[in-house]
Formats: C-alpha cells, structure tokens, sequence
C-alpha cells in the first residue's frame, strides 16, 4: 500500500488496447489487478459494477470503495496514485473500451451466473431428451399456448424491470391463497412473453385481482364466463409500446397480449386457478387467455378511466369482463341520439330483464368520442344521461313477462329500478380512428355478492 | 449462452400433503349430519329433501349456510361446522 492512496485495484481485460497499453504503468504501482479473462476477476468485476476498462479504484481500510476513474489519463492518473512521472512514454489520454460484465452477449448469462442466488424458485431440470415447450405443457404451467422457458438468465432479466425485491410478497394468490412473490411473477410473466418494462404494470395487476373486492376466487369458480379485463391509463401504456388504436381489444400488440397473460398465467401456477378444478366457466371465452388495452388520450374528451376513479396517472383497472358486444350507431350526430342508442344495448347486458346484478363498461370509440366532445358533454353529463335511459319497469322485467320466464321477482312489479348500481357501469376510450362502432363490456355479478372493478397505481 | 435446459418452477411448489380420506361411516344412524346451502337458488329445495330422507333414518341433521355462494365460506362457518357435525353434505346446485 502507498501512503496516503490507500489500497489500489485495476480492473483491466486483454482485449483492449487501452489495458494493453497502461500494462507497464500498473507494473511498475502498488496496485492489485482483477483481470476480466479469469472467472474469478469476471465475478469480482460483475459485483464492482464496472461499465469502462481500465477502471483504477481506490479502497479504504475497511475495503470500501472511496472512488473511481476510467481509462487512461496521465494527469488523472498521477493525481490519483499520488506518483508522477507517471507512463512518460504513453500517450497523454486514451478512453477505455467496455467492460466484458456489459457486452451484450454475455449480460444475461453473467447476471444469472453471479446473482442468481437471489432466485429461490425451485430449479427444474428438463431431462435430455425432453422438448422444452412440450416440457412445459407437460408439466401443466401454460394455458393452452406454448411459453417462454423460465430461465435463470430470463426471469433475472425480467426484474430488471422492477425496483422490487424478489422475495416481495405481492398479494395472496387466490385460490390456494398462496403469498405470490415478485420472483414468482417474473416467471410467469417470462412465460407470457412479456418484456422486463411490462413487470410493473403485471405487478399491479396481480395485486389488483388478489384483493377482496375483486374477488378473483370468485371469478375462477363461477360458471359465468369472466376472466379480468385489465384497463391501462397514464403515459407508461404509451412508454412500454401498449396500443389503445386500431384492434386495441384485439391481437397483435406484445404488451396488451403478454400483460393480461401474465396475470392469467400467475393465478393458474402460483394461485392453483386451473379450467375444471376451481375454473368452473360453463363456456368461457377466449378473453381468458388474455384481456388487455389501454386508453386512448389523443382523442379522448374525458379524464382517464382511472382519474374518474380517483387515481391520477399510471394506472391500471381491473374488471371481471365476460365478453363483448359491438355497438352499431352510424348515423346519430348528437348526444342525445347516440346515447339513446347506447342506452338501448347497455339494457341487454346479461339478460333485458335483468338489473343491478351485472355491470358493464362502455368503450367509447374516437368517431362517436368526437360527437360527445364536440357537444361538450362531459364524462359525469354521459353517466347521468346514461342512467336516466336506464331506467327498468319492474313490471316489464318480473319473471313471465313478455312470455319469458327469467326475469325479477313478481314484487317488483310496478317498482322502477336502475339497470346498473351506483358505479356499476365504466366509461372508457379506445380504438382506431375510423368506425362509428363502441364496445359493451359485460360484467360479471356485481358488488358484495361478486366482483367491483378495483383500480390500483402502477409502481416502479 | 444461456440454456433453457433449467428452468424455474412457475407454481406456489405446495407440495401435496396426501391428506387421507376419512373413513366412511357405517350407518348414518345417531350421526350429526350437516347440509351446507351455498345460497344457489332452489338449493334449500334439495337440501329440505335431504334433511327429510337422512332423518327418517336416524341422523341428526344441522343446516348451515354460506352468505354468498360467490365467496369460500367464512373460516368462522367452516370452524363451526366442524364443531358440530360428524360429515357434512355441501350442496352445489344451480
């Protein structure tokens, strides 16, 4: 150790003409190399978080680093090590050339190389001769559709996509109420084939479905159709490549599709949420494979979903959607018409004689958006508007009417009631530019006795 | 590079517990029944039935309910039940 520099460390690998060329200055210091080309100087230099080569690091008594430089300047050099002359010969600067822990090709297997230890999942080893996709619908992990291998390397790097702590607990996974970590929905959403800045947003998810008022035991085991639809809000759905566009609701954008798989895949591994042992859905539909957008903003005359809803910003709403039925309206050009034609489908939702046990969320889209913003009608005008329309003759809708045996007990009779509880239906803003065409959402029971929507911020 | 010849266990790993089954009793007569209704409607319909039919032939039957056949029931139901019956019936009608 020199005094007064205390103990050196050079972080050098041999290809690199930089290291090459300051070889001789580092013979002639006190100072000890890690070398890139060894295991052992790899693994050291991964934990020292080294970008530049040569990196020159000073320690104190205890081993902790004091501070650090790269790449080759003479002046630098001599102040840091406290000797000059210092490499007369060499040139006067040269930058240093990119550490091995960051070559592309080699990150994710050194990251599962040198911090994998932090996974607890069990390791499962594929035998031999083994398929790996038909491994992994052996084993019961996917939903029909091939995976994404569960790697080390991969599930390492999909938490890169998190500031949480592996072994966080997320949420208690319905419906073995099993404590589902964000380690074991990394995996999952490796499975998905979601990306690592997708996490976050299937994070919230998770916690959004395991919460009590969103009951997802519940959906699981009804024979209802309903799966969670996931709504987006806040400039992260733009961020991470979501589409709120053209076929929003529907395929060919990795982030809606992989995102709401995610979740799915999470409840069937981790929670034990599986089609014919708890999933009990007489038909189901194929919106439980995965059911995913986000809301437009450039067309969108209203606040988001989830502002309405009291949570400004990244956002995502979870709702027991159980398929969708497309509104035709082409020819109203007012409120007040388009509304009324609105009005007239929301009444179907489940059954025409059937009120306040669904709820619904009505996707507005842009051309017939553009009709409520040219006329000023705000979200809070739509509802009240909506809700006035909505209103049912119990003696309409009890049980024989009209020649149908479904329908409200006999005592209702006479009794007007609402078609959806107080903030039973949703007003959201999606889909592509050109179509007079809107969306209904069907719910699932509503409230106490089945599932509320539940909204929940995006963290990091 | 990496390869996918390892992978991590994508399940909650709860390892089966290999709960055995009890024992089926050999008559019904002197035993405390329980009828659990998890509220489907026209459940209570099957469930009076049953009632009927059990104690004609000796069991002592007790009726419990679920508040909501949407949700598992309340672990203070469960706990109950437990407490007050020797098998118990759970009526999944629809």
């Amino acid at each position: 150790m020199m005094a007064g520099v205390g103990t050196l460390l050079a972080v050098v690998k041999a290809d690199c003409p930089t290291c090459t060329l300051v070889r001789p200055v580092l013979d002639r210091l006190d100072v000890e190399i890690v070398s890139e080309d060894d295991d052992a100087g790899l693994e050291r230099s991964w934990h020292l978080g080294i970008d530049t080569v040569p990196t020159l690091i000073r320690l104190d008594d205890g081993g902790a680093e004091v501070e650090r430089i790269v790449g080759w300047s003479r002046e630098q050099w001599e102040a840091f090590t406290h000797v000059s002359p210092l490499g007369d010969e060499l040139p006067p600067h040269r930058p240093g050339c990119g550490s091995k822990t960051q070559d592309p090709s080699l990150v994710d297997e050194l990251r599962a190389r040198f911090s994998g230890s932090v996974l607890r999942s069990r390791r499962v080893d594929l035998a031999e001769l083994e398929d790996e996709h038909e491994a992994m619908f052996e084993r019961g992990w996917t939903d029909g559709l091939p995976v994404v291998p569960p790697t080390e390397a991969r599930v390492l790097r999909m938490l890169e996509g998190t500031t949480r702590a592996p072994d966080e607990v997320v949420a208690l996974a319905p419906p073995d109420l099993v404590e589902c970590t964000v380690e074991k929905v990394a995996v999952n959403a490796v499975m998905a084939g979601c990306r690592p800045e997708h996490l976050p947003v299937v994070l919230a998810a998770v916690e959004a479905a395991c919460t009590s008022e969103f009951n997802m035991h519940g959906l699981l085991a009804t024979t209802w159709f309903s799966g969670p639809l996931l709504i987006v809000d806040g400039p992260i759905a733009e961020r991470i490549g979501m589409n709120s566009g053209i076929n929003a609701m529907g395929q060919g954008n990795r982030a809606n599709a992989t995102i709401g798989r995610a979740l799915q895949l999470t409840i069937r591994n981790v929670g034990g949420g599986k089609p014919g042992v708890v999933d009990r859905a007489t038909l189901g539909w194929p919106g439980k494979y995965t059911f995913c957008f986000a809301e437009r903003t450039d067309t969108n005359p209203w606040d988001t979903l989830a502002a309405s809803r009291g949570v400004d910003g990244d956002a995502v709403t979870l709702f027991a959607a159980g398929g969708i039925q497309g509104v035709v309206d082409q020819l109203s050009r007012d409120p007040e018409s388009l509304t009324r034609s609105f009005a007239a489908c929301l009444r179907a939702v489940a059954h025409p004689k059937l009120v306040i046990a669904f709820d619904a969320v009505l996707v507005v889209s842009p051309e017939h958006a553009r009709i409520y913003r040219d006329a000023g009608w705000d979200r809070a005008r739509l509802h009240a508007e909506l809700a006035a329309l909505l209103q049912v003759d119990g003696s309409d809708a009890v049980q024989g009417a009209g020649g149908i045996a479904e329908g409200l007990p006999a005592h209702l009779a006479g009794v007007t009631l609402p078609k959806f509880r107080d903030g039973g239906l949703l007003i959201a803003h999606a889909g592509g530019g050109a179509g007079l065409f809107s969306a209904i959402i069907c719910g699932w029971a509503s409230g106490d006795v089945g599932s509320s929507p539940v909204t929940v911020p995006i963290g990091t | 590079m990496t390869t996918t010849r390892t992978v991590l266990d994508p399940t909650s790993e709860l390892v089966p517990a290999g709960i055995p089954k009890v024992e089926r009793p050999a008559t019904i007569d002197g035993l405390r029944v329980g009828l659990l209704d998890i509220t489907k409607p026209r459940g209570n319909v099957f469930l009076d039935r049953l009632q009927q039919l059990l104690e004609e032939r000796g069991a002592r039957v007790e009726r419990f309910a679920k508040p909501t056949f949407t949700k598992p029931a309340p672990a203070d139901l469960r706990y109950e039940i437990s407490t007050k019956c020797d098998v118990v019936i759970e009526a999944l009608a629809d």
